[in-house]
């Protein structure tokens, strides 16, 4: 098909022709078209199907407040639903669908649905799918769902990435139409740091679609020469498809980069859309207004637009909509667009005006006192029936017609920190509240200031103010002369009698709607809103609030700001959720972090797990494991047959020095510090303040004012932020500092019988038991290169922890390997590790869950009374202290070979599984290699009393019942003779 | 520097520290420095301040880093400093500055803590406005701050208009080095 609407004029390039398909037609159009200028140069004005009735829609605005023209752009996993096509960018090789229809756009089975309009009104479904409420979730909504909707999700994953970033400057000047460019000239002069983000691929906004002059350029010249004089200044960024979707606290703007949306796909390595954070010390927002239509009978038909839309598409785009165009309109602005489109050799059939006298535009048929009442045409206009001042009505065939209200300041980011909007009666449209977002101006049109003069001296004045403000020092500017016409408006909201007439076309809202709101006393504008859905969706209500609104007030026989208004929130125009996630998706979704054995545990196909960002290796598979298991009881057996050494680089490693450090120690653990002997280890525990265990681990004393405490994996942080705090807030006047040294040493556990003769391959000194006793910690050497080794155990065996720094670590664990092959030493992983610790009844993170005091895990006795620390008190509260309190125990079944499940609860023998007869349950779970039969531990009420108690494990969601008998905890060496060996 | 019987490896895994060339930027990981916190002890700054002076270690103002004809440093938070020496002679850092300090200051062996990446080149503002907060074009040169990148926890020294430093923790050195190398990309 040829561009047949195509007219003379445009700023589009018609030296290049671009090729797309709509609905699998193909067309063409230029550079600088959009999606939907360049359907209408061919002449398609169908390009979708409303959201509840199906009605046949077509675009009525040219920007982003479109809420009609909604496509699915683009095919495959590029696929996006509810893609605006008046702000989709025309390029070659574009396709794009129309969206919730079925089967065609031209035939839509579901168009039924306008044929019983008035069962489907406003709380249609709240009150008809009531019954049975088992209906709702596998019955109505999926119904519902199908039938009333916007674009389909192709369910593939996208192959685009997203970014995000972060810009700083002195001057964010939000929307480069005449105010944002006057503005940004004088900022920029200035020296200051300046953004200027503008939605559309082409700033200048208005002027790109007007035909007046500054001072001797046509406006789009001007804009142009001011974007070029912009973009060569050094201190301002020009940010063209950039929207600013959100003001945000202290200063900081939410902003979405369309980065490769008008190319086919993105280029190597760039992402589609950038989110970008913008920090500014002073904003203006040059965002315009918006215009707004009037509504009458059936005033939603394909053809039907926005005026000053109409007027664009003329314009700037070289498209006239119709052949027989009409202008409705209760202001002068309308009546631009009627002169522009004659000027264009369009054929304006009438102008509709609904003021009364005054003068008659030259050339026109223009009809004063007039109303559009009601228009024909099955999927796009053919007819408009007018009533003329005389109440005789007349039908005149127009494709086209121009539609204009007045114009609604663009008000929405200034809303964005709940600031109310403010009504003018000289504009009838409201204006920006103020002061509720700091250091936040307003110019030009969305300020209410209409006139292209008026933004030019608005956002000149704006900038001054700015800069002023941050003691810089503004040029003095020449402002080209431009039209400075006054806003003549004699509000009309709808045409008195109409019924199916619509407010919000996006959510099928019609003036009917509105009318049974009110009858069912939804008058509120917050129940309006959500009774009716007006201004829901991606559009958000920019063409349709403040209709709504007015109509309302008419009906209650308020004004408009005593009826009220709703206020906007982020985001201005529909973003993303992957523009919102950036980069952070599948591998990227967060950063690793991989311990010093990282490349030999992969080498050795070891089988890793994610502990928060740490990769730890879970077990290693050897020839012919075909199961987990084997694995697991394989290293747990030669662990405690031999020697086994496991990466525990891991665990928090938090260097504390100072001469109260010791002091400190014994304020932060419940038991005593500042007596552990220099070239000590102790096992230490860590309340809150509510006497809950909050972490464990062992300190070391590395010299007199030297310690190294360990946390575990999980609370490696929040123990470091738990000490700063303590230090800092707490105890400021205690000589103590601290630093996290986790990273910065390899650290590796030895464990079993072997682990000294190991060892003493490997190190320097001699670490025989009188040399190195049981909980000694010391600085050695490796082969001359500084260590140190820690004689402690998770196992319950013999064990050592010995740490080099970390880029040694590799070499370490090859060397440990290496010497180890005489004792057939093993590399463990996290899972036999928790076998070992089970099995010797150390608790673990199953058992430290934050509703456990130390007394419950049979550590009552570490919580010294002798000194205050955190959390003593209150870990002796009544409650906590009972004698049958919960208590840690161990727990195995009485038939060896039954299974037992994780998170069974313990009853007595014949107790019915209820609350009511629980008696605790079981925290950790393993099959023990060891001793041949599943072995867990757990917390039982009055536990250290119930030693040898036959009980059974329940467990209702597996099914199971099995007897157990409990036993200490201690599964393995009860007497401590292994560690120490 | 000792040889050791062990063989180190570099944060990224290598024998070698990696050099990736992106259009006008070299990303250039350095094994070759060696670090230690030093933190004041209770009511010992002049002491400190003495020691420093003579043992040549600069003690910067809050957000700046200094450099010294052995001893660089950047301020890490109030009272605490992280210093900076060649690795080579270096090695063992703590060891070098405890006698200068004595027990006038806390000191913690760091080297191995970090991953330092040093990013050389003409507009490197671009790059870093696509991982981190800090105004780098405003930043003077000597600037230094922690930031986040990636949910990584950094510090980043502004050298100069064309040298940025940033440690970032050792154990993440990959997907540190992949955020800068695709944040470069993404300019490019």
């Amino acid at each position: 098909m040829s561009q047949s609407n195509r007219i003379a004029g445009g700023l589009i390039d018609r030296s290049q022709t671009l090729r797309f398909q709509f609905d699998g037609l193909p067309y063409t159009g230029h550079p600088g078209d959009t999606l939907a200028s360049a359907l209408l140069a061919n002449g398609v004005r169908l390009m979708g199907r409303s959201f509840k009735y199906h009605r046949p829609r077509g675009p009525i605005s040219a920007g982003s407040e479109e809420p009609n023209a909604l496509v699915e752009l683009r095919s495959g996993a590029r696929q996006e639903p509810n893609t605006r096509a008046t702000v989709a960018e025309l390029f070659d090789g574009l396709t794009a669908q129309s969206q919730n229809r079925w089967p065609s756009l031209k035939f839509d089975a579901l168009a039924i649905n306008d044929r019983f309009n008035s069962f489907l009104t406003a709380g249609f479904y709240y009150k008809t799918f009531m019954w049975p409420a088992s209906f709702w979730e596998k019955v109505y909504e999926p119904i519902i769902r199908r039938a009333a909707g916007l674009g389909s999700l192709t369910r593939l994953e996208d192959p685009d990435t997203y970014d995000k970033g972060f810009l700083h400057c002195d001057i964010l000047i939000i929307g480069a139409g005449p105010a944002g460019l006057s503005a940004a000239l004088t900022a920029g002069r200035s020296g200051a740091r300046v953004i200027l983000a503008d939605e559309d691929f082409r700033m200048g906004g208005r002027l790109n679609a007007e035909t007046f002059e500054l001072g001797d350029q046509a406006g789009a010249a001007w804009a142009d020469a001011a974007v070029g004089e912009l973009a060569s200044l050094p201190n301002v960024r020009l940010m063209a498809r950039t929207t600013v979707v959100g003001a945000f606290d202290h200063g900081i703007y939410g902003a979405v980069e369309r980065v490769s949306d008008h190319l086919l796909e993105p280029a190597a390595g760039k992402p589609r859309q950038t989110f970008w954070r913008i920090y500014t010390q002073r904003a203006i927002l040059t965002g315009g207004a918006t215009e707004r239509p009037i509504a009458f009978e059936n005033n939603d038909r394909p053809g039907i637009m926005l005026a000053g839309s109409l007027r664009a598409y003329a314009n700037r785009w070289g498209v006239a909509v119709g052949d027989r165009t009409a202008i409705f309109t209760n202001n002068d602005d309308g009546l631009r667009t009627a002169l522009d489109l004659q000027a264009k050799g369009v054929d304006v059939v009438a102008v509709i005006d609904s003021r009364e006298g005054g003068a008659l535009l030259p050339g026109i048929r223009h009809l004063r006192g007039a109303e559009v009442i009601d228009s024909a045409g099955r999927l796009g206009l053919s007819s408009i029936t007018v009533r003329q001042a005389n109440g005789a009505t007349e039908v005149i065939k127009a494709n086209a017609l121009g539609v204009s209200g007045g114009w609604n300041p663009n008000v929405n980011i200034t809303s964005h920190h709940r600031s109310r909007p403010i009504w003018r009666d000289d504009i009838a449209a409201f204006v920006p509240g103020t002061g509720e977002i700091a250091n936040l101006s307003v110019a030009g049109a969305a300020a209410g200031t209409l006139s292209t003069h008026g933004a030019l001296v608005t956002g000149d004045a704006s900038a001054r103010a700015a800069l002023e403000s941050l003691g810089l020092t503004a040029k003095a500017a020449s402002l080209p002369k431009a039209e400075d016409a006054p806003v003549r408006i004699t509000p009309m909201w709808y045409v008195k009698g109409a019924n199916r007439a619509w407010i919000d076309p996006q959510n099928d809202v019609t003036v009917k709607d509105i009318k049974l709101a009110h009858q069912e006393n939804f008058t509120s504008v917050e129940h309006l809103k959500r009774y009716t859905t007006l201004g829901m969706a991606t559009d958000q209500g920019k063409t349709g609030n403040v209709l709504g609104l007015a109509v309302m007030a008419g009906l209650t026989g308020k004004t408009i700001p005593d009826t009220g208004t709703t206020i906007y929130r982020p985001p201005y125009t529909p973003v993303a959720l992957g523009t919102l996630g950036g980069r952070g998706r599948g591998q990227e979704f967060k950063p690793f972090r991989l311990t010093p054995s990282h490349k030999w545990a992969l080498e050795q196909g070891a089988v890793f797990v994610e502990v928060g960002y740490w990769l730890r290796t879970q077990w290693l598979p050897k020839a012919g494991e075909t199961e987990w298991r084997q694995s697991v009881d394989r290293e747990v057996l030669a662990t405690r047959k031999s020697v086994g050494i496991c990466d525990v680089t891991t665990l928090g490693k938090i260097d504390i020095q100072g001469t109260d450090a010791g002091a400190f120690l014994d304020k932060v653990y419940a038991n005593t510090f500042s007596s552990l002997g220099v070239g000590k280890c102790r096992y230490g525990l860590m309340l809150r303040e509510d006497g809950m265990v909050f972490d464990d681990g062992t300190t070391a004393r590395m010299g007199q004012n030297e310690y190294v405490m360990t946390t575990t994996t999980a609370n490696a942080v929040t123990v470091f932020r738990h000490l700063e705090f303590c230090r800092q807030v707490l105890w400021p006047d205690m000589d103590v500092q601290l630093i996290s040294t986790t990273e910065a040493w390899a650290q590796f556990s030895v464990a079993g019988p072997n682990a000294r003769k190991l060892l003493q391959k490997v190190v320097d000194q001699d670490i025989s038991d009188a040399a190195f006793p049981y909980m000694g910690a010391g600085n050695i050497t490796v082969g001359g290169l500084r260590a140190r080794l820690f004689r402690i155990s998770f196992s319950g065996e013999l064990a050592y922890e010995i740490a080099v720094p970390t880029r040694y670590g590799d070499a370490m664990i090859r060397k440990l390997m290496e010497a180890g092959a005489e004792y057939d030493a093993v590399v463990y992983g996290t899972e036999a590790l928790g076998v070992m610790r089970i099995e010797k009844g150390h608790v673990a993170g199953n058992e430290l869950n934050g509703t456990s005091t130390a007394l419950n895990m049979g550590l009552g006795k570490m919580v010294s009374r002798k000194k205050d620390s955190i959390g003593m008190l209150l870990s002796q509260r009544e409650g906590m202290t009972r004698d049958d309190g919960l208590r840690l125990v161990g727990v195995k079944p009485v038939n060896p070979t039954a299974e037992l499940k994780a998170g069974s609860h313990f009853l007595k023998t014949g107790a019915v599984a209820r609350a009511e007869n629980d008696d605790g349950w079981i925290t950790s779970l393993v099959y023990s290699p060891h001793l041949g039969h599943y072995i867990a531990l757990g917390y039982l009420k009055n536990g250290a009393q119930r030693i040898g108690e036959k009980m059974r494990a329940v467990n209702l969601l597996a099914g199971t019942d099995t007897e157990i008998e409990i036993v200490s905890p201690h599964f393995i060496d009860p007497e401590g003779e292994r560690l120490r060996a | 520097m000792p040889d050791f019987i062990l063989k180190p490896l570099t944060a990224l895994g290598h024998d070698h520290p990696e050099v990736d060339i992106l259009g006008p930027w070299t990303i250039t990981e350095r094994a070759d420095i060696a670090l230690a916190s030093l933190a004041l002890r209770r009511g010992r700054l002049g002491d400190v301040q003495t020691a420093a002076a003579a043992a040549g270690v600069p003690l910067p103002q809050a957000g700046a880093s200094a450099s010294g004809a052995v001893y660089s440093a950047f301020w890490m938070t109030p009272e605490m400093w992280m210093v900076e020496a060649p690795y080579a002679s270096h090695e063992d850092i703590r060891a070098h500055l405890l006698p200068a300090f004595g027990d006038a200051a806390s000191i913690t062996e760091q080297t191995d803590a970090w991953v330092r990446f040093d990013l050389a080149g003409a507009g490197l503002e671009r790059l870093f406005e696509r991982l981190s907060n800090f105004d780098l074009a405003k930043a003077p040169a000597g600037a230094a701050t922690r930031t986040v990148m990636e949910h990584l926890g950094c510090y980043l020294i502004k050298r100069s208009d064309t040298l940025v430093t940033i440690y970032g923790p050792r154990s993440s050195a990959q997907s540190l080095h992949h955020a800068l190398t695709v944040a470069a990309q993404s300019v490019l």
